[in-house]
């Protein structure tokens, strides 16, 4: 039977939305010192628990209103962004990295080397994760590279285990033993043939990953294990929120907002990135 | 007689058997192949027939190598490669090319089909004019230039199967093992592919050994015939010998199960008990 | 006596509109062997599927009508059009193995229908299945029925799917080209419990099959399809005596015979493949202008 050249999809509307939200974060971000209209830090105890710009009392110039020490809260949400894409983007991409090259080796080579690296992530899944990413950052101290390490030593199992039982599908194709009648040698076929074949999936995983990533420094600085207290986390405000739900409900409310659609975006990103580059489900 | 260009003596070939595998440990292992003796002679086609479970997949896997025997020898173009090391075969690999059953499956989905042509090519030292070398791959097997840049799932089970040919003969080996390279296409694209392979064999002069649970299809192509069954070689003969006095009831047994696309009300043979009521 | 299988006219789309059958008729007279032969994507399986009631949900019947036994099933409610298949036809499917769930026996798998589908008692469908089970000559029922599909060889799950399908009786069964899985051997075994079933239960069958020997060895009538379209239909033996369209013609000499190895695996004429583009293309076209 012939089948036509199949038809492209275009970009579907979940690519556009998750990407034009992760976009317009991820620009906020890196320019938050231009685009922030407050000084983050600033306090103002004359601007305490300002309301968001809808409501009555609110001042201009603090458009998602203040918190208790009269901080704007649009400004550190802003620069909370800087701390969650760095963490997103370095712990994830380590993670991956150790996680998809033992999955890799794990699901290719078989034999002992699976035997080995599955033994150690059943045993290091067992571990509650966010208990364990807390105990890991009591033990490094707190700061920025701890929460990265934390994460990426945690998740990487996340990967592998995808990334094995993907690359054990793909090592039963004939075509990886057209590879060894061509000659190549099983590094050379690992790169060759099977790597290409997963790297839809490791994107996807990435991609979720990075919103992953995103929830466990939001708890870590939740409990005050993050970063140092002065620089503002979307964790941080969430806290800081909570104790002040009654007298100003906005300061818990827009960073659970901001976490939501921004982990969202990534796991919805990186589905939609799947379909899109795999020729074949294209 | 110039020496033959496989000679195959006592071939053993023993897998691990899962299903018996017990919860701890090792499966136990499996003799798929109870010592096979042949030679295949220089530049001819030999059939190898026999239904699931005979061993005939895994007497080709062992010919190239993909599988290491367990006892016996195979000797390939006056060499022993019975037991070679990877590194040590793969100089021998460009001699020794496979077409697969599935070509949906032998052909990687993320690689345009010019690269997978290339891919022997510049693994074995020919990756100089690689662009002149496709062309010609793709001219031998009748697949238009154009097909260069597209990808498996743009084609047809007969085009695709064509790439396989192509890619096996690009480095214009000395021995091809073709693995039911029809069984998965319609009968007028299975037509096209076997004559093509004819052709190409004789062209070449290659030594092919053709895998195939059909032995009309066998009768066409191939020169000699070893019948297998349950990993032991039930007979072995040249073709027409084999069809017109077949010496063995199970190979009698094969070639009288074949339905020929002729009436004849007598071949099912049921009882004429049965009809009555 | 009215047709066992009455097809007229029978079209069906894909949703970008696209035809995948082509206007089919056909009638299957009571204890006729009718096979429909043709290459993949021809569209034989799916006329058995729209016969069954299975069509996937992608393909939607736009034309024609499909008489069961004088019942036309486009006339009826969803629910009786379905306690009217299910209690005349049955199915042999393609793929014994996954045609059986894994993880039940096959005892409960076969009694499953007799129980549901006509509401016979456990102890009365019991009986029945075991009495099929001798008519497939499986001879240890008591361990076949305590099997899982995976303990059974290829042809052993072919029997047990042959008595199922025989066991309610039905008036006609569609068989999906049931032996394409088997070796050749074993399919030669499977072929004459088919027929001499269905001889002894004048059921009648329709035979879905791409290899035109197994026509000639079983059915006395054949239609040849091409692209969802009936290019051919004649008595079988006719049909082998002096096929009529160059396709079958085509098709003939594409098949492989070890008796005259070089006059048979001749490759299809591009003119051929060239003629019946243009042929539906016309009816194709013939058949949207009344359509809009």
């Amino acid at each position: 039977m012939d089948e036509a050249r199949a038809p492209r999809r275009g970009v579907s509307p979940r690519l556009w939305l998750a990407g034009g939200w992760l976009l317009l974060a991820l620009l906020a971000a890196i320019f938050a010192p231009l685009v922030a209209p407050q000084d983050p830090l600033a306090q103002d105890l004359m601007l305490e628990r300002l309301p968001p710009f809808w409501m009555s009392g609110a001042e201009p110039g603090y458009w998602l209103g203040t918190d208790s020490l009269g901080r704007d809260l649009l400004s550190r949400l802003i620069f909370g962004g800087r701390i969650a894409f760095v963490v997103a983007f370095a712990a994830a991409i380590a993670a991956c990295v150790v996680g998809s090259t033992l999955g890799l080796i794990s699901g290719y080579f078989g034999g002992w080397a699976d035997r080995i690296i599955s033994r150690i992530v059943d045993v290091w899944m067992a571990f509650p994760p966010v208990l364990f990413a807390i105990l890991l950052v009591a033990v490094l101290g707190t700061g920025l590279s701890s929460v990265i390490i934390a994460i990426a030593v945690i998740d990487w199992t996340r990967f592998c285990r995808v990334i094995r039982a993907e690359t054990m599908g793909q090592s039963r194709m004939d075509y990886v033993e057209n590879a060894r009648i061509a000659g190549y040698g099983r590094i050379g076929i690992m790169l060759r043939e099977v790597l290409p074949n997963v790297v839809p999936s490791i994107v996807a995983l990435l991609s979720l990953e990075m919103g992953i990533a995103v929830i466990v420094e939001a708890i870590l600085s939740f409990v005050n294990l993050s970063i140092s207290t002065d620089d503002p986390t979307w964790g941080g405000i969430i806290a800081e929120g909570r104790l002040s739900i009654h007298q100003a409900w906005w300061v818990l409310v827009f960073p659970l907002i901001t976490l939501i659609l921004t982990v969202l975006s990534f796991s919805q990103f990186g589905e939609a990135l799947k379909t899109r580059f795999d020729p074949v489900l294209r | 007689m110039a020496e033959p260009l496989f000679k195959v003596r006592g071939l053993k070939v023993a897998l691990p058997d899962m299903t018996r595998k017990p919860l701890i440990g090792r499966a136990p292992l499996a003799e798929i192949l109870k010592g096979l003796d042949f030679d295949l002679p220089r530049g001819s086609v030999t059939g190898i027939v026999g239904e699931s479970g005979s061993g005939k997949s895994t007497l080709g896997r062992a010919l190239v190598r993909l599988l290491e025997p367990s006892a016996g020898s195979i000797s390939f173009d006056g060499r022993d490669i019975t037991h070679l090391p990877e590194p040590e075969l793969r100089p021998l690999r460009r001699n020794l090319q496979m077409i697969f059953q599935d070509p949906m499956s032998s052909l990687n989905p993320r690689r345009t089909i010019a690269s997978i042509i290339a891919a022997p090519l510049k693994q074995n030292g020919l990756g100089d004019n690689l662009k002149a070398r496709v062309a010609e791959a793709l001219l031998r097997v009748g697949l238009p230039q154009s097909f260069a840049s597209r990808y498996r799932h743009e084609l047809s089970g007969g085009q695709r199967q064509r790439v396989g040919i192509a890619r096996a003969l690009a480095l214009a080996p000395k021995f091809v093992l073709a693995d039911e390279i029809v069984s998965g296409l319609d009968v007028s694209t299975q037509a096209q592919i076997l004559t093509l392979l004819e052709k190409l064999a004789a062209e070449m002069g290659l030594t092919v050994a053709f895998i195939s649970h059909d032995l009309s299809v066998i009768r066409r192509l191939c020169r000699q015939v070893i019948v297998m069954r349950e990993g032991v070689i039930v007979e072995a003969s040249a073709t027409d010998a084999l069809f017109d006095h077949p010496q063995q009831s199970y190979t009698r047994d094969l070639i009288s199960a074949i339905p020929l696309p002729e009436i004849d009300p007598g071949w099912l043979d049921i009882p004429s008990a049965a009809k009555a009521t | 006596m009215s047709a066992c299988l009455d097809i007229r006219d029978l079209s069906a789309v894909l949703p970008n509109g696209q035809r995948v059958l082509r206007s089919v008729s056909l009638c299957v007279q009571p204890g006729e062997v009718r096979a429909l032969v043709g290459e993949s994507g021809a569209g034989k399986t799916m006329i058995g599927k729209a016969v069954l009631g299975v069509l996937p949900s992608s393909v939607r019947i736009v034309e024609g009508d499909m008489m069961l036994e004088g019942e036309d099933l486009g006339r009826l409610q969803p629910k009786a059009r379905r306690t009217l298949i299910g209690a005349r036809t049955a199915l042999i499917p393609q793929d014994p193995l996954t045609a059986l769930n894994p993880s039940r026996r096959i005892g409960s798998q076969m009694t499953d229908r007799l129980v549901r589908i006509l509401g016979w008692s456990g102890e009365r469908a019991d009986t029945r299945i075991r009495q099929l089970l001798d008519e497939v000559q499986i001879r240890d029922p008591d361990r076949v029925l305590k099997s899982y599909p995976h303990e059974l060889s290829g042809g052993m799950r072919q029997r047990v799917l042959i008595a199922a399908a025989f066991a309610a009786e039905p008036r006609l069964i569609v068989a999906d080209e049931p032996t394409t899985a088997l070796d050749v051997t074993v399919q030669k075994q499977i072929l004459r419990l088919i027929v001499q079933l269905q001889r002894e239960h004048g059921t009648a069958i329709l035979f879905v099959t791409h290899d035109l020997g197994v026509v000639a060895k079983i059915s006395q009538k054949v239609s040849v399809l091409y692209a969802g379209k009936v290019v051919e239909e004649a008595e079988t033996a006719a049909l082998f005596a002096s096929p009529q369209h160059p396709y079958t013609r085509a098709l003939m000499a594409a098949t492989p015979r070890y008796t005259d190895p070089f006059a048979s695996l001749k490759p299809v004429d591009e003119a051929v493949l060239a003629g019946l583009a243009t042929e539906i293309a016309a009816a194709d076209q013939a058949w949207r202008r009344p359509h809009g």
